[in-house]
């Protein structure tokens, strides 16, 4: 019982924040990526743009 | 549809109207067989519902000849409004019911003969049907509807459908009428916001496949090449909810023919499914789908873009991927284990991060015009949200942490920290969209009365800072109270005295909700002048239009 818990507990300590950091840092790059920014102030438009 | 079929039954006409005949055979049969009266009265309930809706199926097609609705009238969008329509009137309405069920059970609190010694009236039985009411029928229709009306607009398409968008509008509202019935006869799982009987249950998964149907199937036929932020939060919203409703309602029912089932997991399993619902049904449906709100009706009414497009994404992400781990943190000191109650914490404590990122974007996009916040009660309105949103989530993470959750929980503080989550940022910000969203879909140029928004804004802030100012005081004077010791060791105070210790500030909190109430009355009657006597915006084709085929 315990031995699972530990078992499981290391490794979502390990494995499961790495990830998680990964995961974030596929986002950042995304976001932040110079040249999705031309991109992104174009969708941030979409709303004002109808009628 | 492309091609024309002017004289036949459409598939999907055909294919609603034969399964709602089947429905309700199969509920006529129920009806009858059954030995559980609330059952029958639902099953009879379900049989006139689909019965009418078939009826207005027909009507619909031999009224048009079956003709196909355009989805463009003279190269613009022919928008489907009926259906929004009909959810923004639903959700004032339901909305007023659950905001007048809440002042009562509030004042039951303070005053017990108002239980009127009554099994229908009594507290138990209020208490559910006032939160579903304010969080499934009025959040739930203002959801529906403006996620209709975004989609739409955001994608510059008409939804799919002629009968789908009002099965789901109108089945959700079905679901409502016997959810709330059941309340009150006493049907309930008596898990908390997932109250509804397994038939009920059922058929919300139904009609939310539908939903997810009809809004995947407006982002498929979309014209702007961009999905905007506000669909991702909606999607995200729509897909999780099922995830949590079927996950948390896997139930197996008595017999067909009676209201009760039996969950298959039990003790403190299914006590951490029920909180992992529950939480994430805050986090989800609360959150999620309102800041979908706030990602396109701040922008709109601010006349100017979101503050950062960038920072949305970063929001999205973090927000569904963090959001999902917190539910534990309402199960400390029970018989869940110490590490997954210490997961629950540590994740309410990471959402700080998402959740002021989020807060920061909404209030920003004002930046630059701080000036209208002056002339515009609405905008007001929802900017007022976001601020309350910021606080309730600062809050939360706090009361997640075990030794303050020692003091607060089951306390009247998580009853304050509730409400100005509700209250402030859903109420508001759903008043703020249902303001603006009343105008543009009855061609209106402009709302009935600036003025009546302003009292509304003014009594309901009153309201909700007597509201949540009242239970904190309440709340934390209740948990000092119950963890008084005398110098022997004994406990301070029976429990009886925290009860009378409280009954000033019972009041104080149903004279906040009453104040919450009347402004949502005045709302009811400034939108209900809008479209009845609101000055007609310009002829536009489009809007005429949709309005013809809304008929």
């Amino acid at each position: 019982m315990n031995e699972t818990y530990s078992a499981f507990a290391g490794f979502a300590q390990t494995w499961g924040l790495l990830y998680f950091m990964i995961l974030f840092g596929i986002v950042l790059a995304y976001a932040l990526w110079p040249k999705n920014g031309k991109k992104f102030d174009d969708a941030a438009q979409i709303p004002l743009r109808e009628d | 549809m492309a091609h024309k079929k002017t004289n036949m039954v459409s598939l999907e006409e055909g294919g609603f109207a034969i399964f709602l005949v089947l429905l309700a055979f199969a509920c006529i049969i129920i009806a009858g067989k059954t030995f559980d009266q609330v059952m029958a009265f639902h099953a009879g309930i379900g049989a006139l519902f689909a019965a009418v809706s078939v009826f207005l199926i027909f009507k619909k097609y031999f009224d048009d000849g079956g003709e196909p609705i355009p989805a463009e009238i003279g190269g613009k969008p022919n928008y489907n409004l009926g259906p929004i329509k009909f959810g923004s009137a639903a959700a004032m309405f339901w909305g007023i019911a659950g905001f007048l069920v809440g002042l009562i059970i509030a004042l039951q609190l303070a005053f017990p003969v108002l239980n009127f010694d009554l099994p229908w009236t009594s507290f138990g039985r209020l208490r559910p049907l006032h939160t579903s009411a304010v969080i499934f029928a009025f959040g739930g229709n203002v959801l529906l509807a403006t996620s209709m009306y975004v989609v739409q607009r955001t994608c510059r398409v008409r939804m799919p459908g002629k009968i789908l968008p009002w099965f789901v509008i109108l089945g959700y509202n079905a679901f409502i009428v016997i959810a709330g019935t059941g309340y009150l006869f006493g049907a309930t799982q008596g898990k908390e916001y997932a109250e509804p009987e397994w038939y009920a249950d059922l058929w919300l998964t139904i009609v939310w496949v539908f939903y997810l149907l009809l809004f995947l199937g407006t982002i498929w036929k979309r014209k702007e090449p961009h999905i905007y932020v506000a669909n991702w939060f909606y999607l995200a919203f729509i897909v999780t909810i099922a995830m949590l409703h079927i996950t948390n309602n896997l139930t197996i029912p008595v017999s067909i023919y009676s209201t009760k089932s039996v969950i298959v997991w039990s003790g403190v399993q299914d006590a951490m499914v029920q909180w992992w619902y529950g939480h994430n049904a805050v986090g989800f449906f609360l959150t999620a789908g309102f800041l979908a709100i706030m990602y396109y009706f701040i922008p709109k009414r601010a006349e100017r873009p979101v503050y950062s497009y960038r920072l949305s994404i970063v929001h999205f992400w973090a927000l569904i991927f963090i959001y999902i781990w917190a539910g534990p943190h309402h199960l400390h000191y029970t018989a869940l284990p110490q590490w997954a109650s210490t997961l629950g914490a540590t994740f309410s404590i990471i959402l700080w991060m998402p959740s002021w990122g989020g807060m920061i974007n909404g209030l920003m996009t004002l930046s630059g015009a701080w000036d209208k916040l002056r002339t515009d009660p609405v905008l007001r309105m929802m900017v007022v949200s976001v601020a309350f949103y910021g606080m309730s989530t600062f809050e939360g993470p706090l009361m997640s942490l075990r030794s303050v959750n020692s003091l607060s929980h089951y306390t009247d503080w998580t009853i304050g920290h509730v409400h100005s989550g509700a209250l402030g940022w859903v109420g508001y910000i759903s008043f703020g969209a249902l303001y603006c969203l009343i105008p543009w879909l009855w061609n209106k140029k402009r709302l009935y009365s600036l003025r009546l928004v302003d009292w509304h804004f003014w009594l309901s802030t009153i309201g909700i800072v007597l509201y949540i100012t009242s239970m904190w005081v309440s709340g934390i004077m209740q948990g000092l109270m119950w963890r008084a010791y005398d110098s022997l060791g004994f406990l301070e105070y029976s429990f009886v005295e925290t009860v009378e210790a409280m009954h000033p500030f019972y009041i104080i909190r149903a004279l906040g909700g009453g104040l919450f109430l009347l402004g949502a009355l005045i709302m009811a009657y400034n939108l209900w002048m809008t479209v009845r006597r609101g000055e007609a915006a310009e002829a536009d084709p489009t809007a005429a239009g949709s309005l013809a085929a809304a008929e």
